[in-house]
């Protein structure tokens, strides 16, 4: 048969699998769609597999590889094909990209091919900046934001400048960082409901915080962070409104802001 | 010492509700991480240091016996003795011999953490020897009647109001006009009160932060001066030391001094390092009679070759309790047990058991912090994960989380099924929470609604809404 090569002068798009993570699958659609939408504008050809489930954080943090790796194996299995796979989050992008080989290190058959995947396996702002240096189609989103770096994000793949970078590009958006942006909220998975009082003391201190930033709006790279957040300031009935940084990236305005805060009713 | 990290949560319950407790801890995080930061940031070769001083560690711990011995040899050869500890009980016999030997009546001594896990203190309490404690810190829990809260700062919980007042009632003969309020006041009774028991104490204990093979040497590092007291007006100093205090060379002590201060209070350097080797030699001009080191073990030989050997690289610097999250919400005595903070969380079960102390390595987000600022670089998180392991195969990880986590895993290995429950589950919500964006309370997540509401999902899964071709 004969092969048919790209034609002159281009290169055929690079075929990215999108992991969407159950958090943004169950309680944020929005966010998967608006990573699709940065990443075809970027170039990249995104498939969705439709058998991904979860990335095994909830078991590997709770002391259970056993069953981390079986959940794991269903994802190499639905992602292995794909030149890259991206994550809309940091701490689920940390876990695929940087617990992953561990979980699999004195595997001889999926070690090889778990650390394979994780290599090509990135944070979605990591991704357009680093690996793609992908020019986004400006959008314009107006209002003042202030960016909560998540933990595992920050610290496990060093996701910093990346949104900022991105978000500097969004005309009419200003950014105001907040006092201790790199101190974490207080949601680390289970940790918020086993350890709900101090869980409690630590999002207290982030709402605080991100009030005093002169930011309406609180933008964040995951999920679990911004369900913790929005949902604090929620029960406070603090006037922030919550969103995914893809959301502002792609100038979606369409939906409310997470727990529908920060909108006048 | 009471072991009470099975009680982690009734504890930071009751800190949590404590207003004083949570003023000093705010005071702490804006005081040390501050400072450290300045300090490291004026030291361009700090990140080479941590590595140097990790690969330092990880020798001598490779090979602790020879170093060990070497040392032994060399602080026979300056006229002192060792005294090797299995455990907690044999390294509190050993000084209580050593006290009465020498005819004690006071003991003066320094602040050490392993002094505390030996239960020294409850000893020579229950004794007729009187003990005094020399860091003012410590002096103030002793007075108070507490163990201390924090690994250098112990008593970081307490105010100034409080130590007034334990002061007016343990100081016989104290003015009652005389002013207490302020630190000055504070620190100037405190130093009267220890002058004397300096003077009278027939034997001096300190710990020490790093035991020299090389010479026989043992350094402690203090800010009040409180040790070089301690240590050399006694006529016997007795040096209370674990294991892994040791490194080879005064070199390697030093290349790991810069890094101690600086991680720990943000200061270059503790305003006293101070250095002894053995007895007063003829013609030194002070200095004890005898000199006793007391070696601990008490579980750390069985942290070797282990996952959680790593953990014994640690200087006790606190720089990963102050900028812990979950301390700085909680304080030290929420752990139940001597060392709070990562450290704590990692130490523990391992000297302890994990059936006890599964509480600590579980509370934690492992946001990282620790790790990024630890002078060792121990892998915090790593070893934490290793006891979280031990404490689920074990069974210590609680009976809801274990179904919690079995039917999760359940469903996340079976997409089809995933997807329709998450389809239902996603329906439910957003019929519960008719289009108001949140729940105030839900069933079964009640640790989440406790205290913040549940974000109403958005509507439809994304697999769903994705495979009816919507983008």
């Amino acid at each position: 048969m004969k092969q048919i090569g790209p034609e002159p002068g281009t290169v055929p798009p690079i075929r990215v699998g999108l992991f969407v993570t159950c958090l943004v699958d169950f309680f944020r659609p929005s966010v998967g769609f608006a990573t699709i939408k940065l990443l075809e504008q970027a170039g990249c050809k995104v498939e969705v597999p439709e058998i991904q489930t979860c990335c095994g954080q909830p078991a590997y943090n709770s002391g259970d590889p056993a069953t981390a790796r079986a959940v794991v194996l269903a994802w190499l299995d639905a992602f292995q094909d794909f030149d890259h796979v991206v994550v809309p989050s940091g701490s689920c992008g940390g876990m695929l990209s940087h617990h992953v080989p561990e979980l699999f290190a004195d595997d001889p058959v999926n070690g090889p091919r778990a650390k394979r995947l994780s290599e090509r396996t990135h944070e979605l702002t990591e991704f357009l900046v680093d690996v793609l240096r992908a020019d986004l189609v400006p959008v314009h989103r107006g209002g003042a934001v202030t960016y909560h770096d998540s933990c595992a994000g920050l610290r496990e793949l060093g996701v910093k400048q990346q949104p900022r970078g991105l978000l500097a590009k969004v005309r009419g958006l200003e950014l105001h960082e907040m006092a201790e942006p790199e101190v974490c909220c207080g949601f680390g998975g289970t940790f918020c409901v086993k350890y709900s009082d101090i869980s409690n003391a630590m999002v207290t201190n982030k709402i605080r915080d991100a009030e005093a930033s002169g930011g309406d709006t609180v933008l964040a790279g995951d999920l679990g962070c911004l369900l913790n957040m929005a949902g604090k300031a929620s029960r406070e009935g603090s006037p922030l409104a919550f969103r995914h940084v893809a959301e502002a990236l792609a100038g979606v305005d369409d939906i409310p802001p997470i727990a529908g805060t920060g909108v006048r009713q | 010492m009471n072991h009470t990290s099975d009680r982690f949560i009734d504890n930071s319950r009751a800190a949590l509700a404590n207003p004083v407790l949570q003023a000093a801890l705010a005071n702490l995080k804006r005081g040390f991480p501050i400072n450290r930061a300045e300090v490291v940031a004026d030291l361009p070769e700090f990140e080479e240091l941590r590595n140097v001083a990790r690969d330092i560690k990880d020798h001598t711990l490779d090979h602790l016996d020879v170093y060990l011995e070497i040392y032994e040899r060399n602080v026979r050869a300056s006229g002192g003795k060792v005294h090797w500890a299995r455990n907690a009980k044999e390294a509190r016999d050993t000084i209580m011999r050593i006290c009465r030997d020498a005819g004690a009546r006071t003991v003066t001594k320094g602040k050490s953490m392993v002094v505390e896990e030996i239960g020294l203190n409850e000893a020579l309490d229950a004794s007729e020897i009187r003990r005094v404690e020399t860091d003012l810190g410590e002096y103030i829990i002793q007075l108070r009647d507490e163990p201390p809260s924090h690994i250098i700062v112990p008593a970081v919980h307490v105010t100034k109001e409080e130590i007034g007042d334990a002061f007016r009632e343990a100081h016989e003969g104290l003015d009652p006009t005389r002013a207490l309020s302020e630190p000055a006041d504070i620190t100037a009774e405190a130093r009267t009160r220890l002058r004397e028991a300096y003077f009278s104490a027939e034997v001096g204990i300190t710990g020490a932060n790093f035991l020299v093979a090389e010479s026989g040497s043992s350094i402690i590092v203090t800010n009040e001066g409180n040790g070089d007291l301690t240590q050399t007006l006694a006529r016997t100093h007795v040096v209370v030391a674990s294991l892994e205090k040791i490194v080879p060379t005064m070199e390697d002590a030093f290349a790991i001094l810069r890094l101690l201060a600086r991680s720990s209070t943000g200061q270059e350097f503790s305003v006293y390092t101070s250095v002894s080797n053995g007895p007063k030699r003829s013609d030194d001009l002070d200095g004890p009679k005898a000199y006793h080191v007391v070696l601990v073990d008490n579980g750390r030989s069985s942290m070797l070759g282990t996952n959680q050997q790593d953990m014994l690289r640690c200087i006790q610097c606190a720089a990963c309790i102050n900028h812990c999250p979950v301390y700085s919400a909680v304080g030290g005595h929420a752990y139940g047990w001597i060392y709070p903070g990562p450290m704590g969380a990692v130490l523990t079960p391992s000297l302890t058991n994990i059936a006890a102390s599964a509480h600590l390595p579980n509370a934690s987000t492992f946001c990282g912090q620790c790790e990024q600022v630890c002078p060792m670089k121990i892998p915090l998180i790593k070893m934490m994960r290793h006891h979280r392991n031990s404490a689920h195969q074990q069974g210590h990880g609680g009976k809801v989380s274990k179904f919690a986590l079995f039917f999760w895993s359940y469903f996340a290995g079976r997409p089809a099924l995933y997807r329709t429950l998450t389809g239902i589950g996603v329906g439910v919500l957003a019929a519960l929470a008719i289009g108001r964006g949140r729940l105030k309370s839900l069933p079964l997540v009640g640790g989440w609604t406790a205290n913040r509401d549940l974000p109403a999902p958005e509507g439809g899964t994304f697999l769903t809404r994705y495979r009816r071709g919507e983008r």
